[in-house]
């Protein structure tokens, strides 16, 4: 009983974790219609711009320098990267993208070495629930994640901006002869996409203090894997799916035969689950138009 | 250039691989003094061929993105590798036992082509790079926590060493023999009905084109001789270590792809011999942590050459500057223009989807709806 809660607890966690990267991936798929490769290696970032800052020791000042640093990064890489390819077939912008994912890794090892650097944030310690000891930040991870999945599911219904997104995400050339400006509409879907990736970045240092030039790439890979089973594009579906995968992570850990092969595992989850339903459990089914 | 019906750049990588191999073959077989580094080195180039030129039927010529090239080479060398060491009891260590294992390797790595590239027939882009991407981990993962006598587990398969005089002879006639196939493929009609896929999917689909059966024998082609290219690879190495075929692996070799460009088989053997040379060479300068520079540079061939290569506004640009175009300019003076290149390496002779759009329909689309594909997003 108290493994199953404790299994469930860590798969609730760690599912945040995914759900808060998958967020930043869905948005900007489902509007800059591109995988962005580098999403992942901006929540490595984030984690190094929070190891630089808490030299202060101040985590709030750290925190919010990691959101800004990323929303700027996310859009220069935008701006740089993505933007000259924009008309350009989408296996261009994917080319470019793992180039990015891979420039932005690189960079981190030149400047921070190989070694992964150590920096804790907070120690919100640990309770003890129905007998089994809980991490705390476990508990924060899930809320923030929450609290972020519902407050952007309503800015994008009701607010002006969020609005323009779903035009541009349904019709980019329709939404560009209403008056849309799409361009602005893509560079601020990467913007709270990078926001999004820098307060995973922190999760990630809250779940194990160190940080390093790969943090990011597997966990971004696998956040992919989650906003497709959850279907690309919906909010919602990244919270289910990022869930769905960090559980199916933690109870694969728990058992020992199959432990090795978690990586393997959800790998093979995700494509079943392209071969069964390609566009996830919430996404919507799309005709293919000339 | 055309000798009498002999179309010479129809010909030259056969005849520039061909007489490399003679060169160095007579050398090393009349006992030249030829140091070990230098025979490896060969062997890795050719290997480095076999997967770019085999990568770029899927990337350059049907227009898909596969990030599990090295996942299929890691079958290779693992079936071939360990067929291979229970074949040289009984057969030697000699070209038979070397067939066998290539044979083995080859098919179940073309196996797991076509298991993938079912997928590949209801996803395209991102989904699919993705799909190949997951299954190059899951293959790394799965050979990785293997039995230590079945397939050696961490440390990784032993395997028996061809003879190192000749083994790159053999390479670099597979390189030949891929050669071979893949050019003669792609300048057959069914070549014509894969760029066509990859120029127009839907447009294809209409003329008739049986877009299943093209998508699955081109990925089901790559995937094999990424298979030929691990049974090499086992046979070159004392042992076979699936870590060693990761994701990084498979962005090397699309990076060789994308420096010799899409779409040109040439330009892929050039980029393979350079990427696997200047590997070699940094890997004993740069070492620690100056080992990084090496993805770095990946990293801005990647971004560089692609934005170069596809930027809608670098169109002129590249139009009036390119080294195919400074080529032909240095080959003959008097440009012909009568002449309609034959060619299906280049990209911009067939008219692209968006000139066929503007050719077709009175209105123009926009430029930034060209890439609009109409899936996805509802947010």
């Amino acid at each position: 009983m108290e493994l199953i809660l404790s299994t469930l607890i860590n798969g609730l966690s760690l599912g945040g974790i995914y759900a808060m990267i998958a967020l930043g991936y869905t948005m900007v798929y489902g509007i800059a219609k591109m995988l962005n490769f580098a999403h992942g290696d901006i929540i490595m970032i984030g984690g190094y711009v929070i190891y630089v800052f808490m030299a202060t020791q101040n985590p709030l000042l750290a925190i919010a320098m990691a959101v800004v640093f990323c929303v700027i990064l996310g859009i220069t890489i935008e701006k740089v990267a993505y933007k000259p390819l924009r008309g350009a077939s989408p296996l261009a912008v994917l080319i470019t993208a793992i180039g990015m994912s891979y420039l932005l890794q690189s960079l981190a090892q030149i400047i921070f070495g190989t070694a992964p650097k150590m920096v804790t944030v907070f120690d919100f310690g640990s309770v003890q629930f129905l007998g089994v000891t809980v991490q705390v930040s476990a508990l924060v991870t899930l809320a923030v994640t929450v609290i972020v999945m519902a407050a952007l599911t309503l800015f994008v219904k009701y607010t002006r901006i969020g609005r323009a997104m779903i035009a541009v995400s349904e019709d980019r050339g329709a939404a560009q002869l209403m008056g849309i400006n799409v361009n602005g509409i893509i560079t601020i879907t990467f913007a709270i996409g990078s926001a999004l990736a820098a307060l995973a970045g922190l999760f990630y240092l809250l779940k194990a203090p160190s940080v390093s030039s790969t943090l990011g790439a597997m966990p971004g890979i696998k956040a992919f894997t989650a906003a497709v089973i959850g279907g690309i594009g919906s909010i919602p579906g990244a919270m289910l799916g990022g869930i769905l995968l960090g559980m199916v992570e933690s109870i694969s850990y728990k058992i020992t035969a199959i432990a090795p092969y978690t990586d393997a595992i959800e790998f093979s989850l995700l494509i079943i689950i392209l071969l069964v339903r390609p566009t996830g459990f919430l996404g919507k089914k799309r005709r293919e138009k000339v | 250039m055309r000798i009498g019906k002999f179309k010479l750049n129809h010909y030259i990588n056969y005849i520039v691989v061909g007489l490399v191999t003679l060169v160095f073959g007579l050398i090393s077989l009349a006992g030249g003094r030829m140091d070990s580094s230098t025979l490896f080195l060969l062997e890795k180039i050719a290997i480095s061929m076999i997967l770019a030129v085999s990568l770029s039927l899927v990337v350059g010529f049907l227009g898909e993105l596969s990030l599990g090239h090295a996942g299929f080479m890691c079958v290779g060398a693992y079936l071939g590798g360990k067929v291979a060491a229970l074949l040289v009891p009984s057969l030697g260590n000699g070209l038979l036992t070397f067939l066998v294992a290539l044979a083995a390797g080859a098919a179940v790595a073309a196996v797991c082509g076509i298991v993938i590239g079912i997928p590949a027939l209801r996803l395209r882009g991102d989904y699919l790079a993705i799909v190949t991407l997951a299954f190059g981990e899951i293959v790394k993962s799965l050979f990785q926590n293997t039995s230590d006598d079945t397939f050696g587990g961490a440390l990784g398969l032993e395997t028996p060493r061809y003879d190192k005089k000749y083994l790159f002879i053999i390479a670099f006639i597979l390189v030949l023999i891929t050669l071979a196939v893949v050019q003669n493929l792609i300048r057959s009609k069914h070549g014509r009905a894969i760029t066509a896929i990859r120029d127009n999917e839907i447009a294809a689909r209409a003329t008739g084109i049986n877009v299943t059966k093209y998508k699955l024998l081109a990925f089901t082609l790559s995937a094999m001789f990424a298979g030929i290219a691990g049974v090499l690879y086992s046979f070159s190495n004392y042992t076979v270590q699936s870590a060693k075929f990761g994701y990084n692996y498979s962005i090397e070799i699309l990076v060789m792809v994308v420096l010799g460009g899409m779409g040109s088989v040439n330009g892929s053997i050039v980029a393979a011999t350079l990427i696997t040379f200047l590997n070699t060479k940094l890997a004993t300068v740069l070492t620690g942590d100056l080992a990084v520079l090496q993805n770095l540079l990946y990293a801005l061939i990647l971004i560089v050459i692609v934005i170069y290569n596809n930027a809608p506004a670098l169109k002129n640009f590249r139009d009036t500057y390119n080294l195919g175009a400074l080529i032909q300019k240095l080959l003959k003076p008097a440009h012909d223009p009568a002449r309609v290149k034959d060619d299906a390496a280049k990209w911009d002779v067939v008219p692209t989807k968006i000139e066929m759009n503007e050719i077709l329909s009175v209105d123009v689309i926009p430029q930034d709806k060209q890439d609009y594909t109409g899936n996805g997003g509802d947010l």
